[in-house]
């Protein structure tokens, strides 16, 4: 290469200066085209990433409903409380750190197996309470250590609260933590907006049955959050919307007077008002206390309750089905009036059996009670007269008269898991059955189903139901537990109506006939000895359900187990004259009706009749208002 | 007499002769736009700016008062002591943040790939000074193995970012002093295709397997997220995510001052010192941002003006030399900044919160106001 004059070195040197200027010109000008795409071309796109960036919606969690009884006392309630909460995905070892925690806090292995429980149905991204219930002082101690816990920390929470404990959780049922599945049935509703933030979602019961009333509308907070995702400032608030309160039917205090008549035994209640079909009291017994499933269940008290022999989950009132036995004659005595095959005073004699293709049906009474009407039928419980009845009516009649009753299908109560039962019928036995034989109909089938027994398989609730419509003229109500929705903010109250099902065209004077008999049952029949000395006229009937069939031999209480004893059924209503309560009772294995169902009917419509809160100000309180001037 | 009266005065101007009012002017906004931006993103580092500004400011007076013959004559000994220092961390520096770039000399802890930004262009246009009539090619070779030789020792430190302006600024000296077309052309060719190649096959180069050789994994990471920034948004794409939407947000007017957004609710990483360009652009709109180049512009012309009128040789290789640099240094960092370069670690010359470089950059302004002085006293 070849150097030049300085001259000419000079001007090469501005030549390559030019060159160098023009570049970084070019340059230059290549990153204001690009700041012109990106702020004026582009501008509304990354304005729009900015501002979701910088803004995000913190669901506000409504307060849920209260429920409360018909007098007003609360049922479910909730309740502020501190817990401690463990983020899952912010921990790296759960274990160490729940150790830790129990250094400074009590932390029992319940808790341990209640927290991994939950965590295995948990969003890996939200808390997952290991300690409940904090104490102020417990607050203090984490607090201040809390710089040791990353991930884990104390949350104030509404919780659910059940004031009566085991009393009528069957009807109230309880919330749980919401888990997978009940997330993708929250997703089917096309509701999850709405439970963003929400924890908890009822499981059984009203609560379940009600959620959508109960949950509320979740509201939003719209705040400008850090790049970390902690909120800075709220820029607009949409408030939640409380939950909606529900106002029973039900009488608490009727209900725990059922309750603690059935003792230790098993066995179910339903007490409705005939007159709208509202439940004053639904009682199943063994009870579980529903508080035990609010921050979800230990694993012993699950398998306490799920593994007893008792099984106080199963809601007996309205999930177990029993033949009615005897408390079946007075709507057979009805079905015979009403379609023509007897009259109310036809006599016919009773051998103390009835003979039907070779086969002797025995009657209770050894040889029988003599001449029997129909008002004795009932009033005696007499096996022959409804053996003969049956027969003449077949079970195509006895079907056809007590499907309107309500017999074998649902009542549509609202709580949830309602049985079906079974109202026996040739076509029922063809569905059920699979094999040609047993999918026949036979004759003598139709004679048990004529005293309440054989295939006859009804809920509690639908005795109840059934007695309600046949005291009430035969004006069926679908029975509910709900008689208000109340809007917590407003005030507001939503009745909801009764709702008629249908009303039943029977005759006032078979109506009177049966129902006179069954105020002599509790006068001097088989339940006069329960109800003597009542200060008001009631009607009744008893009823057995064999639970084993005995082959035609007599049936001695004592030499069986008690499992296999018969079930005591009663079914009652007061006062005679304008029924304000019908209700109907079953004790399992209780054997005899009058010696164990009937002594618990007895209790309840005293308490409802002569002791239960009025509409008007109770005497205390009117006596308080007198001191206070 | 009334002159003692005035002594303090005519003191004041002797002490600015040294500076160029031109250079000093558009240096004045600059550190005045800093100041504006520091003090909405990170008003907390406010006293150490102006500590940085002083010292940085005084350094420049220092410079400028040398004379430029006299400044080329420590060329030499700059350049050897610089090499030293890198051997040196190479041997016993401290790893930081995955790279070995700090040497611990007691006091202080000293980065002497900085020193190498000014010592670079020195060594490279003093050399070219001493041959200034007979340079041939054997002087470029010369020049090449001067460059590599320190810019190796940096790549493998590893820093990218230093490693590549040191290169440029050597290079810069080689361009000026009248490196052959058919020499840059090919290397630009290369230059462009491997760029291309990368843009191009980026989904098969980026697999997590693929080595290449030549960069860090980090490094290759860095190429990759530009290519695709929203495949790791959370990850390493988050940078330039973030600071295009800051960017893009601030529209034509900005969002004003101290009301960013991205900038305030520190979704913005870096956003004092490598992403403070996005802070501007979202609080002061595509307005904010022209008036930068502008400001830029102004000096790079300023800065060629003293190349072209520089008395010697050396003087104009250095002027040139050290205006391409302060370019380089704007136009990584905006780009980069902008979406349509790599993430490297250059900072935004004059306007990033660091004391280092701005030391530097004033340093080099210094060595431009001391050429500009000199510029009669060749022609004299």
């Amino acid at each position: 290469m070849t150097e030049f004059a300085p001259e000419q070195r000079a001007a090469r040197f501005r030549r390559r200066v030019v060159v160098a200027g023009l570049f970084m010109f070019v340059c230059l000008g290549l990153l204001a085209a690009r700041f012109h795409y990106l702020q004026v071309v582009r501008h509304e796109y990354y304005l729009t990433r900015a501002e979701d960036n910088r803004i995000a919606l913190m669901p506000v969690v409504p307060n849920r409903g209260s429920i409360v009884d018909r007098n007003g006392l609360p049922l479910a309630r909730n309740y502020s409380a501190y817990t401690l909460e463990i983020t899952p995905s912010a921990v790296a070892d759960l274990e160490a750190t729940i150790d830790a925690l129990g250094e400074i806090l009590t932390i029992d292995e319940r808790d341990r197996q209640r927290f991994r429980k939950l965590l295995a149905e948990s969003r890996n991204f939200e808390g997952v309470p290991i300690r409940s219930r904090l104490s102020d002082e417990e607050v203090a101690r984490f607090v201040a250590q809390r710089y040791r816990f990353p991930g884990v920390d104390v949350q104030a929470r509404l919780f659910r609260e059940y004031p009566e404990g085991a009393s009528a959780s069957h009807v109230i049922g309880y919330i749980g933590r919401i888990n997978a599945r009940d997330l993708e049935a929250i997703e089917e509703r096309g509701e999850e907006a709405n439970y963003r933030g929400s924890t908890h979602i009822g499981k059984a019961g009203l609560e379940r049955s009600y959620e959508a009333e109960l949950h509320g509308r979740t509201g939003y907070d719209e705040v400008e959050v850090n790049a970390g995702g902690g909120a800075v400032r709220a820029l607009s608030r949409t408030p939640a919307v409380q939950g909606n309160d529900l106002e029973l039917t039900l009488d608490i205090e009727l209900q725990n007077v059922a309750e603690q008549a059935f003792g230790e035994r098993r066995g179910a209640l339903v007490a409705i008002e005939p007159a709208t079909g509202g439940v004053l009291a639904l009682v199943s017994t063994p009870t579980f206390d529903p508080n035990l499933f609010v921050d979800g269940i230990s694993v012993p008290d699950w398998k306490a309750l799920n593994e007893s022999p008792d099984h106080p989950l199963l809601n007996r009132a309205i999930y177990s089905t029993y033949p009615p036995g005897s408390t079946y004659k007075p709507f057979m005595a009805l079905a015979g009036l009403e379609s023509g095959k007897r009259t109310i005073a036809q006599r016919m004699p009773d051998p103390g059996y009835f003979m039907f293709g070779g086969h002797r049906f025995m009657d209770d009474k050894v040889g029988g009670h003599g001449m029997v009407d129909l008002h004795k039928s009932i009033v005696v419980s007499c096996n022959t007269y409804y053996y003969q009845l049956a027969n003449d009516l077949g079970i195509d009649g006895i079907a056809a008269f007590m499907a309107p009753f309500g017999f074998g299908a649902r009542t549509g109560i609202d709580i949830p898991g309602e049985a079906e039962g079974v109202l026996p019928s040739p076509e029922w036995k063809q569905r059920r059955f699979r094999k040609p034989e047993q999918q026949r109909w036979y004759g003598g089938e139709t004679i048990s189903v004529g005293i309440g027994q054989g295939y006859n398989a009804f809920t509690p609730l639908q005795l109840a139901n059934a007695l309600a419509t046949l005291v009430n003229d035969g004006k069926m109500f679908r029975p509910h537990v709900v008689r208000y929705v109340v809007d917590a903010a407003t005030g507001a109250r939503r009745m909801i109506e009764p709702e008629p099902m249908r009303e039943l065209d029977l005759d006032p004077r078979h109506l009177a006939a049966v129902r006179a008999a069954m105020v002599d049952v509790n006068r001097t029949g088989t339940g006069a000895r329960p109800f003597r000395g009542a200060p008001y006229t009631s009607g009744g009937k008893t009823g057995t359900a064999q639970v084993f069939s005995l082959r035609g031999q007599r049936y001695v209480a004592g030499r069986l187990a008690e499992r296999l004893r018969d079930h005591s059924w009663f079914i009652a209503y007061a006062p005679a004259e304008k029924p304000s309560i019908a209700l109907a009772v079953l004790v399992e294995n209780g054997g005899f009706g009058s010696a164990s169902a009937a002594p618990i009917a007895r209790q309840v419509i005293d308490h409802h009749l002569l002791h239960a809160r009025r509409d008007e100000p109770a005497a205390e309180d009117l006596e308080a208002v007198g001191e206070g001037e | 007499m009334i002159e003692p009266r005035f002594r303090p005065l005519r003191l004041a101007l002797a002490m600015l002769r040294p500076l160029d009012p031109a250079l000093l002017l558009i240096l004045g906004g600059l550190l005045g736009y800093a100041f504006v931006l520091i003090a909405s993103a990170s008003p907390e580092r406010m006293d150490s700016q102006i500590m940085h500004v002083t010292i940085a400011l005084g350094a420049m007076w220092v410079v400028a008062s040398i004379p430029i013959q006299r400044l080329l004559s420590l060329a030499l000994p700059l350049y050897v002591l610089g090499v030293l220092l890198l051997v040196a961390v190479e041997l016993f520096g401290e790893v930081s943040k995955g790279a070995q770039r700090w040497l611990d000399i007691g006091v202080t802890r000293i980065q002497p790939s900085e020193l190498m930004k000014i010592a670079m262009p020195l060594m490279l246009a003093w050399y070219f000074q001493q041959r200034e009539g007979r340079i041939g090619v054997a002087d470029f070779l010369v020049a090449a193995v001067l460059l590599a030789l320190p810019v190796g020792l940096i790549v493998v430190q590893p820093d990218l970012g230093t490693s590549l302006l040191v290169a440029a600024s050597g290079f810069y000296v080689i361009f000026f002093a009248g490196l052959p077309w058919k020499l840059i052309v090919p290397v630009a060719v290369v230059g462009i295709v491997g760029i291309g190649t990368i843009i191009a096959f980026g989904d098969t180069l980026c697999q997590p397997g693929v080595d290449w050789q030549v960069l860090r994994e980090y490094q290759k990471n860095r190429v990759c997220t530009l290519l695709d920034p929203t495949k790791d948004p959370l990850g390493k794409g988050f940078h330039i995510i973030q600071s295009t939407i800051a960017i893009g947000s601030g529209g034509v007017f900005g969002k004003g001052w101290q009301s960013g957004t991205q900038t305030h609710l520190a979704f913005l990483p870096e956003r004092h010192t490598d992403f403070v360009f996005a802070v501007l652009a979202e609080e002061f709109g595509l307005v904010g941002t022209l008036v930068l180049l502008a400001i830029y512009l102004l000096l790079l012309a300023r800065g060629l003006l003293i190349a072209i009128n520089a008395a010697t040789l050396g003087a104009r290789l250095l002027a040139g030399a050290m205006t391409m640099v302060f370019f380089t240094y704007a136009f990584v960092n905006m780009g980069m900044v902008s979406g349509i370069l790599p993430v490297v670690g250059v900072p935004l010359p004059f306007i990033s919160y660091g004391g280092t470089a701005l030391v530097t950059l004033c340093l080099g302004v210094g060595i431009l106001m001391s050429i500009q002085r000199g510029r009669t006293a060749g022609s004299a």
